[in-house]
């Protein structure tokens, strides 16, 4: 199909507009639908990057990273993480935060920011052996709770027994 | 080196098909992303720490024996024709050929595992098989993961797991891929049904080279979006459990197409194939498409007298970077589509 606007190239770009119920069609080669405003596919347009900053701000109630700052948002917005001086302003229009630390230092934002992200924000996989030591410990020890009390279900009492003592083994070993 | 040596140095594992499911999926990828501890991440760390990173890279491939054959490439000392290779090759991204300071990355000889140094994550492993080997890419890529970790302190958090640079990666720091070849799905219009579905489960779906770009030759990319949350293995078994369903679908659509547009079908995989055999100028654009009719003819049957892994080969070979490289010097496009249509007769008559 021809593009409806130049009638020279190709259609590449198929747009529904729904206006007021009524729907219209619009096929468009890239170079038309580039110029037409409201598709916004230039360079500075739709991109992860403004996305992910779209979600940044939301959560000051502002849509857009230029819209009108009022006092409010410009007290919040200067937090810095003391560890590398990021400032959360900074933060936002990027997307990147600078260090690990940031992940505390802006910790409430952050946690309900990965819960929009992710849907989730508790990790459950893979625990390092060197820095995640005591926890990695922890999940073993979740771990075998939950089949301890299995095993008491099935009133295995000798295997919950058996479990019982490799937990307090665990938690003696966190402890000290 | 001879001509026939180039190549071979150009090819890695992946693209000589011999994973499971061949006839669909290319290859399969885990991308893990780590950074230290006691550095800012590479966007905020200072020239100095930058070298930190691979200082630290460095002393654990000296101090820790690896049996991956792990080897340190400093990127700075590469030429810029290798680096683009290397991005067709998916060893490295767009981003870490560009020139820049402290950029390197670890290497095996079989290019199955290739690690960046200093990229967006101060270290992001990447596995890369051939065909749906995702489980067993991941166990390779833990593995790794262990080996690096045995030296270096891993920003980690019992919450939120790793930490990484861009919070969309954070959690396992995992991102699963799945490179496919659709074209049956394409040519009855099922394409799209099937990627507005997958996009619904969660999962990205991307052209050839990554984000925004377009599925060149039919291929695709389909990865998870979620990171944290969901462990390692629940993540690869739900992306593998909807690859196997588009498995089954493409195979499906490839039967019907055969049944019902049977002289249709075979037409189009001959003049392809005809047009790959004899032209004397093609783009690089064209070629993919062709390539993909004729990987559908070979996986059919249609074609017995190309060798299957011709595509995956070409795929690589025919791009502008990996031509320049061939041929060792500059070359316009016009030139380009010259000896790509020379390198594509060549290849396919060598079976």
């Amino acid at each position: 199909m021809l593009c409806q606007e130049c009638q020279k190239r190709e259609a590449t770009v198929h747009l529904t507009k729904i206006i007021n119920n009524k729907k219209k069609e619009i096929y468009l080669c890239d170079k038309c639908a580039q110029n037409k405003e409201e598709l916004n596919f230039g360079k500075e347009g739709f991109s992860f990057n403004n996305l992910l900053t779209g979600l940044l701000n939301s959560e000051f109630g502002t849509d857009t990273p230029n819209s009108s700052l009022n006092l409010n948002y410009n007290k919040k917005v200067e937090e810095e993480c003391e560890n590398c001086g990021l400032n959360y302003a900074e933060f936002s229009r990027q997307g990147k935060l600078g260090c690990s630390e940031c992940y505390i230092e802006f910790e409430n934002r952050i946690n309900k920011l990965l819960k929009k992200i992710h849907g989730n924000n508790r990790h459950t996989g893979k625990v390092p052996k060197r820095t995640g030591g005591v926890i990695r410990t922890r999940k073993e020890i979740q771990q075998l709770r939950e089949k301890m009390q299995d095993a008491v279900q099935k009133e295995e009492f000798e295997e919950a027994a058996k479990l019982r003592d490799a937990i307090k083994e665990l938690e003696e070993e966190i402890d000290e | 080196m001879s001509i026939t040596g180039k190549i071979n140095n150009t090819l890695n594992k992946w693209m000589k098909a011999s994973g499971p499911d061949p006839d669909v999926v290319i290859s399969s990828r885990i991308r893990l992303a780590r950074n230290l501890m006691e550095v800012p991440f590479p966007n905020y760390a200072s020239d100095k720490e930058a070298k930190r990173v691979i200082d630290k890279v460095e002393s654990l491939l000296e101090e820790e024996d690896n049996d991956f054959g792990l080897k340190l490439l400093d990127l700075e000392k590469i030429p810029v024709l290798e680096k683009e290779v290397m991005v067709e090759k998916h060893l490295i991204s767009p981003e870490h050929a560009e020139p820049g300071q402290h950029k390197a990355m670890l290497l095996t000889d079989d290019e199955s595992v290739s690690i960046m140094i200093n990229e967006e994550d101060h270290i992001r492993s990447q596995i890369l098989f051939s065909g749906l080997q995702l489980e067993e890419a991941w166990e390779l890529g833990d593995q790794v993961d262990d080996y690096l970790e045995s030296k270096l302190n891993f920003a980690f958090s019992e919450e939120y797991g790793y930490l990484t640079t861009c919070p969309t990666n954070a959690g396992t720091g995992m991102r699963a891929s799945v490179m496919v070849h659709l074209p049956a799905l394409n040519l009855s219009n099922q394409i799209n049904d099937v990627l507005r579905a997958i996009s619904q489960l969660g999962l990205a779906v991307r052209g050839l080279y990554g984000e925004g770009t377009e599925a060149l030759g039919n291929i695709y990319q389909i990865s998870n979006q979620v990171t944290l949350g969901p462990s390692e293995e629940e993540i690869i078994e739900n992306l593998q459990g909807v690859i196997k369903q588009i498995i089954n679908q493409e195979r499906n659509a490839r039967k019907r197409l055969m049944k019902q547009n049977k002289v249709e079908l075979t037409d189009r995989i001959y003049r392809s194939y005809g047009v790959l055999k004899y032209s004397r100028k093609i783009s690089s654009k064209e070629a993919m498409k062709l390539l993909s009719d004729v990987k559908l003819g070979v996986d059919l049957g249609i074609i017995n007298d190309v060798s299957a892994s011709i595509f995956n080969e070409l795929m690589v070979l025919i791009s502008p970077p990996a031509l320049q490289r061939l041929t060792g010097k500059d070359l316009n496009s016009s030139q380009r589509d010259e000896k790509r249509a020379n390198l594509i007769r060549k290849r396919i008559r060598e079976k």
